[in-house]
């Protein structure tokens, strides 16, 4: 809907005004003011996150003596400090691939689930519980993950490495399962929410005579789906999990209490290890000193940029495809 | 389907049989007798292998359904029929994959929380209480969540608000679409880099110390972005006649703002600043950074390091003793009601009080 009224324009030659217009005026650019600096302020937050951190980041990264994106060690301790983010970057990176690969086809099963699938009675329902379900902490699925998911998962890792552990990737050395596999479930439960319920309110949008028409050519549901709502929602798809990608890049505690951290970067999937950019900051902060903050802050600084990344893509193709679809109207 | 079916069907009279229009399909109870026996096959093959773990047996028996519908779709329909059914039985397959940790979790929050969780421990502190005995209680981050989360919201809520009105009532031109695409990307900050931020500006440069009005500050950050979102959407939905009405009466447009506009959005626009507070209810990221944790009370979020209750989860995690464990899930439980309870009554406001769109 617009909203696109003029009212202070007064139309040209209008008669000479008979009552004074001061309390009126004056209120319009006060609220006029406030409302628009208000606005301003949040660009002023903008550019102070990026500019504080960039700021503290270079003290940090100049008195790094080891390459800061290659070195595979933390020591912000000792002077001079070695510290890199390559154990950092894959971590947050693997976890972050094997949530999404995970997640989206679930979520998206889930939508057409909601919106094509279920029977009218359990779809309201199960969409206001999936709703529900994206506010519960990510402490609380930390917790739960490190005390149910994790005991849960020994058994399945076992089993994977008896069959794929030739592949490197899944071996799996026995112990408590916090690696960087787990975190990849946990995230993926994490996002399924935001994911599904985007998902959802795509494929609700797609226009109904496109199903109709396919319906009427005889098509089964699934060839509707596959021939009309799916290409429909597709730049949603995308959109859905990269605003899921951006989430799982940047959770923090569910991460630092599952992972069982260290600055190697190990082939096997299963085994313990690793880290991400957020779960570090949380785990290094207390015992870090001066120093030591900064080199944090330089680490959040590249998490923050990915971050950003990532969610003006997913924005992007959201705004150009409202333009395209016509779907708003 | 083909033209030679329909002409029989009409020449032949009565149906009979494989001659008729319809294709032979499964009877209605197959998939759910399907279910049945999957599942009781899954069971059986998950004893018989000796695998310890129900989410195994649970794969096994999926995997079974989708094949067994997939074959017998594709015995008795025909190939198209059996992709069909191969799409439905993955899709509900998705959503139990899905529904299944989302209850656990809710279910062991449930059920671990409340063996602890009492008046007493709802009204004491961590306070000189010995971290592996049972006793204690979550007093003080109560306290400190409140006193956080309202401040933020004292702070996120009318910068918030005045944004959205911007927006929506005077915004034309470069700086509200600058603001609009800021906001969206502010949606997607992580909390971490929230509480860096106020990290490096408040307390490492401006030498502040570690307070809960800090991390109060980092929360309205990640407030913010949500509370314009929603605020937007809510003035959006306020048609224009009741504008237009007013100002034809001559009515000043900030008083047309606040006397005719807002009131009538007033419910959405509730429901979005306390999903907002729901939202960052459950930020623990910022408060390790900048709050720093207390094991007594602290009223002053002013001065001094406070807890609240989603640190005080994972600070009790991090002790890692039965008593401790305990703590926590009863802290967890108590954090979900509250984000639960501030959700649903969000929820029913919205109902109750959305905007009559004018028809």
């Amino acid at each position: 809907m617009k909203t696109d009224i003029e009212p202070t324009h007064t139309p040209a030659g209008s008669p000479p005004r008979l009552r004074t217009r001061s309390t009126g005026r004056a209120g319009d650019k006060i609220f006029l003011g406030l409302s628009r600096g208000s606005g301003i302020i949040l660009l002023v937050i903008m550019a102070a996150i990026a500019a504080f951190l960039t700021y503290r980041a270079v003290i940090a990264i100049s008195k790094d003596e080891a390459n800061f994106l290659t070195a595979f060690e933390w020591n912000t301790g000792t002077e001079p400090m070695r510290f890199g983010i390559a154990v950092l970057a894959y971590g947050t990176v693997i976890s972050s691939v094997i949530a999404m690969v995970i997640a989206v086809p679930v979520a998206v099963g889930i939508a057409l689930f909601i919106s094509h699938y279920a029977p009218r009675r359990l779809a309201t329902p199960v969409a206001y519980v999936i709703d529900l379900l994206a506010a519960v902490p990510s402490i609380v699925y930390g917790l739960w993950g490190a005390l149910f998911l994790v005991p849960h998962l020994t058994g399945l890792y076992t089993w994977l490495d008896e069959y794929l552990g030739w592949t490197g990737i899944f071996s799996y050395q026995g112990g408590a399962a916090r690696s960087l596999f787990t975190v990849g479930i946990l995230l993926a439960i994490m996002i399924l929410p935001i994911v599904t319920s985007v998902s959802r309110e795509v494929f609700r949008q797609v226009p109904k005579m496109h199903e109709e028409a396919a319906l009427a050519l005889g098509a089964t549901r699934w060839e509707v789906i596959r021939m009309s709502v799916l290409p429909f929602g597709r730049s949603g798809i995308i959109s859905a999990s990269m605003l899921g990608l951006g989430r799982a890049l940047g959770e923090t505690m569910a991460v630092a209490t599952v992972l069982s951290p260290s600055y190697l970067i190990d082939a096997s999937l299963l085994d313990p290890g690793g880290g991400t950019f957020a779960q570090n900051i949380a785990s290094h902060f207390k015992e870090a000193n001066d120093n030591g903050r900064d080199a944090l802050i330089a680490s959040g600084l590249v998490l923050f940029v990915i971050t950003l990344l990532v969610n003006g893509a997913a924005r992007m193709i959201i705004a150009r495809r409202k333009e395209y679809s016509g779907a708003a109207a | 389907m083909s033209n030679a079916t329909i002409t029989k069907n009409e020449t032949g009279g009565a149906p009979a049989g494989t001659s008729s229009l319809r294709q032979a399909r499964l009877p209605r109870w197959v998939p759910p007798v399907l279910v049945v026996v999957s599942a009781a096959a899954g069971a059986g093959i998950g004893t018989a292998a000796g695998l310890g773990n129900t989410l195994q047996w649970g794969l096994i028996a999926a995997a079974l359904f989708i094949l067994g519908t997939y074959g017998l779709a594709a015995a008795v329909e025909g190939g198209r029929q059996a992709k069909d059914r191969l799409a439905t039985s993955l899709v509900w397959v998705c959503f139990v994959l899905a529904v299944v940790p989302l209850v656990s979790l809710i279910w062991e929050t449930v059920d671990r929380g409340r063996t602890v969780l009492d008046g007493y421990f709802l009204g004491h502190s961590m306070e000189g209480v010995q971290t592996i005995l049972p006793g204690g209680g979550a007093y003080h981050a109560i306290i400190g969540t409140l006193e956080q989360v309202g401040i933020a919201t004292l702070i996120a809520a009318p910068i918030g608000l005045l944004t959205a009105i911007y927006l929506v009532e005077y915004g034309r031109g470069r700086l509200a679409k600058a603001v609009t695409f800021f906001v969206d990307v502010m949606t997607g900050i992580p909390s971490i880099v929230a509480g860096l931020f106020i990290l490096s500006f408040w307390i490492i440069i401006l030498g502040f110390s570690y307070s809960g009005f800090a991390g109060a500050m980092a929360l309205a950050i990640l407030m913010m972005p949500v509370v314009v979102r929603s605020t937007e959407e809510m003035l959006k939905l306020v048609p224009n006649e009741l504008r237009e009405a007013s100002l034809a009466l001559g009515v000043p447009k900030w008083r047309t703002i606040l006397k005719v506009v807002l009131p009538t959005a007033v419910g959405g626009i509730t429901t979005g600043v306390m999903l907002a507070v729901a939202r960052v209810a459950g930020e623990s990221a910022p408060i390790v950074l900048l709050v720093f944790g207390a094991a007594g009370i602290n009223n002053n979020p002013f001065d001094g390091a406070q807890s609240s209750l989603p640190y005080y989860i994972y600070e009790q995690w991090q002790l890692g003793n039965e008593a401790s464990f305990d703590r926590a899930w009863a802290a967890a439980l108590v954090l979900i009601a509250f984000v639960m309870i501030l959700n649903l009554v969000a929820r029913g406001i919205a109902r109750w009080k959305a905007p009559k769109t004018g028809r």
